[in-house]
């Protein structure tokens, strides 16, 4: 599509307006131009859909985990008035932009900001996000952008109904159970097939009956003709490999659900796969937004298209968007993804235009190679843990002043295990990489084992990393897991050297 | 081709998605929501009682569990902003951080650590779930609920609205005027050029060439003028003037609620607290047809006071019962502020039936002859379940008087009955 030359652009003879109103014609005509540079530098995207929505708006999409519909449940009601709250207070100002993984690529204008703003918007969500959307493998294998919103749709009607035929409660509990599991409930590794929604619903009822039908079938309680098949049952394990993906084991194998609780679990494990590359590529989708906003606005501007108060305005913006905070600083609260996103990218540009014998040292294939080239390449194929891992420089890491601080619970003290000079690179870059790896940051729980000839308990376990321990919900999330799954749930926890560190059974409450 | 699908402008639609989440949220905490609802009619004077109010619910019961990790074990975390720190060196552990001082995205959207969850219910909600305590009709529930009726009437005018309501007669007015302002200077230098120029032709020397050019010279400011005053535009938005409306609200009678309540030693706290929703519950309907209400705090023992709200409700007094002090009372200040012929006179009582024996049939004729004749309604309710013998000499008023109601209330749900005759007149001018 692009052969990836940067685009030469000629300069305009006229200014666009640039009042602090925003009309529909001007935002149409940024729009225009925006798009025209976007394409010039190569960005493949979605179509777009813009829509204009108010501040109340905006924080009802806040509030529904940023989609445009979602079935009802109590925690988006309280998102809302923690949301509306501080708003209100001006404790937080809403986000400027809310945009969807859809197809076409919906992306929100807030009324109340004001042309400048809008401009922003629409480089950042419309261009940056969507053609990360676009591109990003993890995005292109775990979802399915034209299917979205319809699959929203459906899951809200059903949830609609199943609250009607079943009554609000049933279903707040069983949605409730869903939720505390739904980071455990996405495949990490195996690539799920794509279907139709269509084909979803025609599905359904045949798979629901199926369904039912091999439950019974595994649980079946007919004795064993006698012999030798009896012995080698039982030490056959169930599952026989772990299973990480709990809701579907429990969708598949739960012996109590009733078809339509197993729909339901499908579907929030469904909107979890769907957010599953979202929580991975945090700061190479930010970042990379953020690096188109900078360069699509600073390109027009160097086109003769933009004044310079409007400049000003979108870079007070843009300045405050890449702060980062340093560690003891008020406002620390990790590293800003938006600034080392765009300081990762912005450097890979500079290393590839003009690089230095560190750079050539360092990223040898890179150094000197078409700068559009490598950040579409860098775009697609990684995901937050290998992108740092690959392309942190040692200039972004003096830059940020990065350190690394072990902490060891058997040492009294913490200790500084790197910084940013020579002997400290590599092991920096690991480490950080090591911080955005999903399964560093979130224990790592998987489906032991069922005990099929006894009382049908379910065994869970956790693999603990670095010797850390779970936290205190620990018992109220095992009560979830203990509700949809009908029995007994054991969960040990295993420490390095194969100890169980931690065991807890929770029964079911018999309503 | 542009890669824009199209620009939606969403703003008029699909407001108020949360609702259907709120009212969830509200479900689910309806316990706790209702135990604030009671403490803040406590704590409120019976005219406030249609305000919002502030819950406050623990933050662990608005939590939503997930695994995750604690404090503890081995772990490494990448900071930037490094100042003074070498490899090697060694820190303090921070204290007071569960999560070792370092959060790379776990801090941040747990929200754990903060205070309590507190929101606000609507003045809407709130009512709702005093109602709900009430235990009343829900027809009684949109009547109370809704905000009084409204009427639109003339008052002045505006410089925007709709143009159904432009007054032509004043914005042409309008436009007249900003004519003669606007063009008034101009105006008189025309008249002072014109009369020049007549002078000029009028001259003896008018054909000589430095007369011609002073009156082309004067003819040409003369055109320039005309053309300027052209420009004054006949009519301008600014000139518009619109009819202006603004509302009031319909009711416009006055009223006067007196509370009567025995405050001997055997009414305690929570006897009042359910009298208090009587007489809020009466109030309230009171709102929804007087302008106008005043409120008289009659209590009693033995002998009777006017006191005021506060007092009312909060002071605690011992010895016996006089009821008819209390009647009494308010038959002497009826007659002295309140003539029924200028106000609509409503009466509410309770007490827990404790009477001093000989006084019940004084507090029948009582109310027969001087207070009932009055008053527009009068309810009754005795917040203990003994039968004594005020509540059979009221038992005999029940069926003599239409607008006398008693009851015998034992929880909240119970008041509204004593009110149903009340409420069922709604389609009758009260």
């Amino acid at each position: 599509m692009s052969d990836f030359t940067p685009p030469v652009f000629e300069r305009a003879a006229q200014r666009l307006p640039s009042p602090s109103d925003w009309t529909f014609e001007l935002i149409e005509t940024y729009h225009t131009e925006i798009a025209r540079t976007a394409r010039a530098f190569g960005l493949d995207t979605y179509p777009n859909q813009l829509e204009i929505i108010s501040a109340e708006q905006m924080m009802d999409a806040y509030a529904s985990v940023g989609m445009p519909v979602i079935y009802r449940h109590w925690s988006y009601g309280k998102q809302f008035i923690a949301t509306e709250k501080n708003y209100r207070r001006g404790h937080m100002g809403l986000a400027y932009e809310i945009v969807i993984n859809s197809d076409p690529c919906i992306a929100y204008l807030m009324e109340e900001n004001t042309m400048a703003m809008q401009a922003l918007v629409i480089a950042h969500a419309a261009y940056g996000h969507n053609s990360f959307f676009k591109g990003n493998y993890l995005f292109r294998m775990w979802t399915d952008a034209s299917s979205i919103i319809d699959y929203l749709v459906y899951a809200r009607n059903y949830i609609a109904e199943c609250e009607e035929r079943h009554g609000v409660d049933a279903v707040e509990e069983l949605l409730d159970s869903c939720h505390a599991l739904m980071n455990h409930g996405v495949d990490r590794y195996r690539r799920p097939q794509k279907r139709s929604l269509a084909q979803d619903i025609a599905r359904r009822a045949e798979r629901e009956r199926y369904m039912q039908q091999q439950i019974n079938d595994l649980w079946r309680t007919l004795p064993k003709p006698a012999g030798a098949a009896a012995e080698a049952d039982a030490v056959r394990r169930f599952p026989e490999e772990p299973q990480e993906n709990l809701l579907y084991f429990i969708e598949k194998n739960a012996a109590l659900l009733e078809p339509w609780q197993r729909e339901v679990v499908r579907i929030v494990r469904k909107i979890a796969q769907y957010f599953y590359p979202q929580r991975q590529t945090q700061v190479m989708n930010e970042g990379w937004a953020t690096f188109w906003h900078y360069s699509l606005l600073n390109s027009l501007y160097d086109q003769g298209l933009l004044a310079d108060g409007f400049m000003m305005e979108w870079l007070a913006s843009h300045t405050a968007v890449v702060f980062q905070p340093p560690v003891g600083h008020r406002a620390y609260s990790g590293i800003n993804p938006y600034a080392l996103g765009f300081a990762m990218y912005t450097d890979l540009r500079r290393i590839c235009e003009e690089p230095t014998e560190e750079d050539r040292r360092w990223f040898p294939d890179i150094a000197g190679s078409p700068w559009l080239k490598t950040l579409d390449y860098a775009m697609r194929n990684f995901k937050d843990e290998s992108f740092v891992g690959q392309f942190l420089s040692p200039k972004v890491m003096r830059d940020f002043r990065f350190f690394a601080v072990r902490d060891d619970e058997d040492e009294p003290e913490l200790e500084v295990s790197a910084i940013h000079d020579d002997g400290g690179y590599r092991a920096l870059r690991e480490s950080l990489s090591r911080q955005y790896d999903i399964g560093n940051r979130e224990p790592d729980i998987q489906v032991w084992n069922v005990d099929l000839r006894g009382d049908r308990s379910l065994t869970l376990r956790h693999t603990q990393r670095g010797n850390r321990p779970l936290h205190e919900d620990t018992p109220e999330v095992l009560k979830h897991v203990a509700r949809l799954w009908g029995f007994d749930v054991h969960l040990e926890s295993v420490d390095g050297e194969g100890r169980t560190s931690y065991r807890r059974t929770v029964s079911p409450k018999r309503s | 081709m542009s890669m824009l699908q199209q620009i939606i402008d969403r703003r008029l639609s699909g407001r108020n998605k949360s609702i259907g989440n709120r009212e969830r949220f509200l479900r689910r905490y309806r316990g706790q929501i209702r135990e604030a609802v009671r403490k803040a009619v406590s704590g409120r004077g019976i005219r406030e009682l249609e305000q919002g109010e502030d819950v406050t619910l623990p933050r662990r019961d608005v939590s939503e569990p997930t695994f995750g990790h604690a404090a503890g074990g081995n772990r490494e975390y990448v900071h930037p902003g490094n100042q003074e720190f070498v490899k090697g060196d060694r820190i303090e552990r921070p204290q007071g951080q569960g999560s070792g001082g370092a959060g790379s995205g776990q801090a941040s959207d747990s929200g754990e650590g903060e205070d309590d969850f507190v929101f606000r219910l609507t003045r809407e909600e709130f009512m709702q779930v005093f109602f709900e305590d009430l235990a009343l009709p829900h027809l009684i529930r949109t009547q109370l609920a809704e905000v009084p009726e409204w009427k639109s009437h003339r008052a002045g005018f505006t410089s925007d609205g709709t143009p159904a309501n432009l007054h032509v007669v004043r914005s042409m007015r309008g436009a007249l005027a900003r004519r003669i302002a606007l063009g008034g200077e101009d105006r008189k230098e025309l008249r002072r050029l014109m009369q020049e120029l007549q002078a000029l032709q009028a001259h003896p020397e008018a054909d000589a060439e430095p007369v011609r050019q002073q009156i082309r010279e004067i003819e040409r400011q003369i055109e320039e003028l005309r053309r300027t005053a052209r420009h004054v535009p006949y009519i301008d938005p600014i000139d518009l003037r619109y009819r202006n409306r603004v509302r009031t609200p319909v009711p416009s009678a006055k009223a006067v609620m007196f509370c009567l309540m025995d405050v001997s030693g055997s009414m305690d706290e929570a006897r009042k607290d359910m009298a208090k929703r009587f007489f809020m519950l009466l109030y309230l309907f009171l709102t929804r047809h007087y302008e106008k209400i005043e409120l008289v705090f009659l209590r009693h023992h033995t002998q009777a006071d006017e006191v005021s709200e506060d007092d009312f409700f909060h002071a605690t007094e011992t010895g016996g019962t006089v009821v008819s002090s209390a009647l009494v009372l308010m038959r002497d200040i009826i007659r002295a502020r309140y003539p029924s012929s200028e106000w609509n006179i409503y009466g509410a009582q309770a007490s827990d039936g404790d009477n001093w024996h000989q006084d019940s049939g004084r507090c029948r004729e009582l109310l027969q002859e001087s207070i009932l004749p009055a008053c527009r309604y009068y309810a009754y309710v005795q917040v203990a379940e003994a039968e004594q013998n005020l509540w059979q000499e009221y038992t005999q008023l029940e069926g003599l008087c239409p607008n006398f109601a008693m009851r015998k209330v034992a929880s909240a749900q119970d008041i509204y009955p004593v009110f149903r005759d009340l409420f069922k007149k709604e389609g009758v001018p009260a």
